[in-house]
């Protein structure tokens, strides 16, 4: 078995109820296993929610936190591949006196757009693919942002 | 007609067949006690601790194999309860605690015994609830039951505030449980069988590798017949002993840290191993590099999770111990019972060379003289319990079991103060057999308080303390790891165990010989009243053989 250590996403349906996160959050924390970021929302229409982990591990952990998930009462489906569909957003403040133009085409560059211009600094959002969020986030240190956060990542099977 | 939540938790438990639960009462669940006394169908034992009643229930669940029931209050009531919950998650004992809660509009306001009681039960059972409609408790109730009995069982806690048994409502019990998230698989894969039962043709070292999972789907039956359909021999966990029965000669003995010489050599040295309901417990394995190199390993397991989790396997089979041994048997008709024969005289040479042993003294009583002896006497008729140290290794090693679900231990928890209690739930559960507690002088302490609950509801449990003054096991690893340091384990103050007994209405011998024991025994068994027998033995004998921590599975200290 590979025990190489690398990035994996994996996504988690649940039955809509409150204690549902804990119950998932709390299993990593037990275990051991890291969270690399988690995003969460109600499916449409339905009465169960998709939760999205990313998480770094080797393959036997990623297979045990899916056993392990799997194992918790309220979890409908557990499903962890290598060629989900993944978007995230970022949102970034920069100071007033950032150049408008240049910024604009980054923003662009990256699926996105300056949303506010306000006395306290633009904001701009970008919704891309992780790895490009990751550059874009990279790319704007020049403009020297004031606040950067990211939403996690989001995925779905092709 | 419309009843009371607390009313409808007290036909709930009907509706599941619960004629006893154990308990302790409290404010935020007076509601239910109120209904409790107005009905004559379920006894309730009132317990000296919550701890005792968690414990009891799960005693009582181990032995009659049907979900033990424990009800609590809120706050220190509940926290009280959690080792117990942690006992059995850790052993998947399937019981259902039942705990108040302050009312719904008091949640989260710090009120008086305010807990968060599913925060912190969340990490130590198979599944939680907070009910907060009266209208959902038929539903949760019917849920709990279903969720801790079936697939890997396990314990399962109702939280209930106390406006909600207060409140009116219809109930209806539902005949079926829907549950579209959680679908324990139970039938093996045809295909993976098949290929394991190809590599047991194939294989000249075959072993059984015995779990409590065995026990849990009641296939002990089963086991047996298969190790005489192909002549593989058997090696025990800890949960696993009675399965195979003593006198079995395809028994190899216990495994794991003070398993047998022969069963541990033949872990080492089986080239397949297949794992039934055990789950690779560092316990078992020593060291996990070193374990079973030359084997393939088959492992089936109602628990998916439990397979690849420690160690890799090439034959997984998931599904219900009961209905996969069924179809093995099936396949395996016919198997050459003699194929096996040169391995299994390899193991019997090992056994003969270095056998579980103990060197007896003509000055003082060796513990393991004694468990021999309760074998001796009471073989089948009694249930056997223990606490947790070296008495409890001595008797897992010594002790004659004859079936499945005559030991009841603190296996994966190891909780001291597990003993009494539970033995008092086996008592409860199977009345016509004699409920014996091996403890030790550390751990009868910590439930004693339980003396009184078997005085009063005259539940004739027999602790019998291997007197050491020592917590012996941690002194054994004292002894042999830290150049015999003696840090905080000497017990030499010690209360009298025969007035404490008999402070509580019970009764106490103190015994220093073979005979004395005899007598206090059959005493005991006459005057059928809970008892406390305090066994003086020798302070230092360890327990043989060791693997020591972390160490490999073939590399035993056997002196
Ligand atoms: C609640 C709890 N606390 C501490 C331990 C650690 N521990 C394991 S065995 C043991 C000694 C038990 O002493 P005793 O009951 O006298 O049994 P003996 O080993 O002497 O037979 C201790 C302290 C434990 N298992 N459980
Ligand atoms: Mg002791």
């Amino acid at each position: 078995m590979s025990s190489k250590t690398r990035r994996h996403i994996i996504s988690v349906t649940v039955r809509n109820e409150s204690s549902v996160l804990s119950r998932v959050a709390g299993l990593f924390a037990g275990r051991g296993y890291n969270i690399e970021s988690l995003t969460v929302a109600p499916i449409p229409n339905e009465e169960f929610s998709r939760i999205t982990i990313e998480t770094i591990g080797d393959q036997k952990t990623v297979d045990q936190i899916e056993k392990q998930l799997n194992k918790l009462i309220p979890v409908l489906k557990v499903v962890e591949r290598e060629d989900f569909i993944e978007q995230e957003i970022a949102m970034a403040k920069f100071p007033v006196e950032t150049n408008l133009a240049e910024l604009d085409a980054l923003c662009r560059a990256f699926n996105g757009k300056i949303s506010i211009i306000s006395e306290n600094g633009i904001i701009a959002t970008i919704s891309d693919h992780p790895i490009r969020v990751g550059a874009f986030i990279t790319a704007s240190s020049r403009f020297s942002p004031i606040e950067i956060i990211r939403s996690g990542v989001v995925a779905m099977e092709p | 007609m419309r009843i009371s939540g607390a009313r409808m938790v007290i036909e709930a438990l009907k509706a599941e067949n619960v004629y006893t639960v154990f308990g302790y009462p409290g404010g935020a669940i007076m509601n239910v006690y109120d209904e409790l006394y107005k009905q004559k169908d379920i006894k309730h034992i009132l317990t000296r601790h919550e701890q005792g009643a968690i414990h009891s229930a799960e005693g009582y669940a181990k032995v009659s194999g049907e979900v033990g029931v424990a009800i609590v209050t809120s706050g220190p009531g509940f926290t009280n309860a959690v080792t117990g919950l942690a006992n059995a998650y850790m052993d998947s004992t399937p019981i259902v605690v039942i705990s108040g809660q302050v009312p719904l509009s008091l949640i989260g306001t710090d009120a008086f015994q305010e807990i968060d009681a599913v925060g912190i039960s969340r990490a130590c059972t198979k599944h939680n609830y907070l009910i907060t409609k009266v209208s959902d408790i038929a539903r949760v109730f019917k849920e709990a039951f279903y969720i801790a009995r079936s697939g890997r069982p396990g314990p399962v806690h109702i939280d209930i505030p106390k406006d909600i048994t207060a409140q009116l409502g219809d109930f209806l019990y539902p005949d079926f449980v829907d549950i579209p998230t959680y679908r324990p698989i139970t039938r093996g894969n045809r295909e993976q069988l098949e290929k394991l039962i190809n590599a047991i043709e194939k294989s000249s070292r075959p072993l059984l590798y015995l779990g409590g999972g065995i026990v849990q789907s009641n296939s002990s039956g089963l086991i047996r017949q298969i190790a005489k359909l192909t002549g593989i021999p058997a090696v025990e966990t800890l949960m696993a002993r009675g399965v195979m029965g003593s006198e079995n000669p395809l028994l190899i003995s216990m495994v794991g840290m003070h398993g047998s010489y022969a069963a541990n050599m033949a872990m080492s040295e089986a080239d397949l191993i297949i794992s039934l309901g055990a789950r690779f417990d560092d316990r078992v394995t020593g060291k996990l590099s070193e374990f079973a190199k030359y084997a393939k390993v088959a492992h089936i397991d109602i628990d998916p999770s439990s397979i690849n989790k420690l160690v890799d396997v090439d034959y997984p089979v998931v599904g219900d111990l009961n209905f996969v041994l069924s179809e093995m048997v099936n396949l395996l008709k016919g198997f050459n019972s003699n194929k096996f024969i040169d391995w299994q005289k390899t193991i019997n040479k090992n056994d003969q060379l270095h056998p579980l042993n103990y060197d007896k003294s003509a000055f003082i009583l060796k513990p393991q003289e004694i468990i021999e002896r309760v074998g001796e006497l009471l073989r089948d008729r009694a249930n056997i319990s223990t606490d947790v140290g070296q008495h409890q290794m001595w008797s897992a090693q010594f002790y004659p079991f004859s079936r499945a679900r005559q030991f009841n231990t603190s296996g994966g928890l190891g909780t001291m103060g597990y003993g009494f209690p539970s033995a008092i739930g086996v008592k409860v559960a199977d009345q016509n057999r004699v409920s014996i507690n091996f403890t030790g002088d550390g751990s009868i302490l910590m439930n004693i308080q339980e003396l009184m609950t078997a005085v009063e509801y005259n539940i004739p449990v027999i602790n019998i303390i291997l007197n050491n003054n020592y917590l012996g096991m941690v002194r054994q690893w004292q002894t042999l790891f830290y150049d015999d340091r003696i840090s905080q384990t000497d017990l030499s103050m010690q209360p009298d165990f025969v007035k404490l007994a008999e402070s509580f209405g019970g009764i106490g011998y103190r015994v220093e010989t073979l005979e004395e024991f005899d007598k206090a025994l059959l005493d005991a068994i006459d005057k059928n009243i809970v008892a406390l027998i305090d066994v003086k033995i020798d302070r230092r004998e360890n327990v043989m053989p060791m693997v020591p921590a972390g160490g490999s599975l073939f590399n035993m200290m056997l002196k």
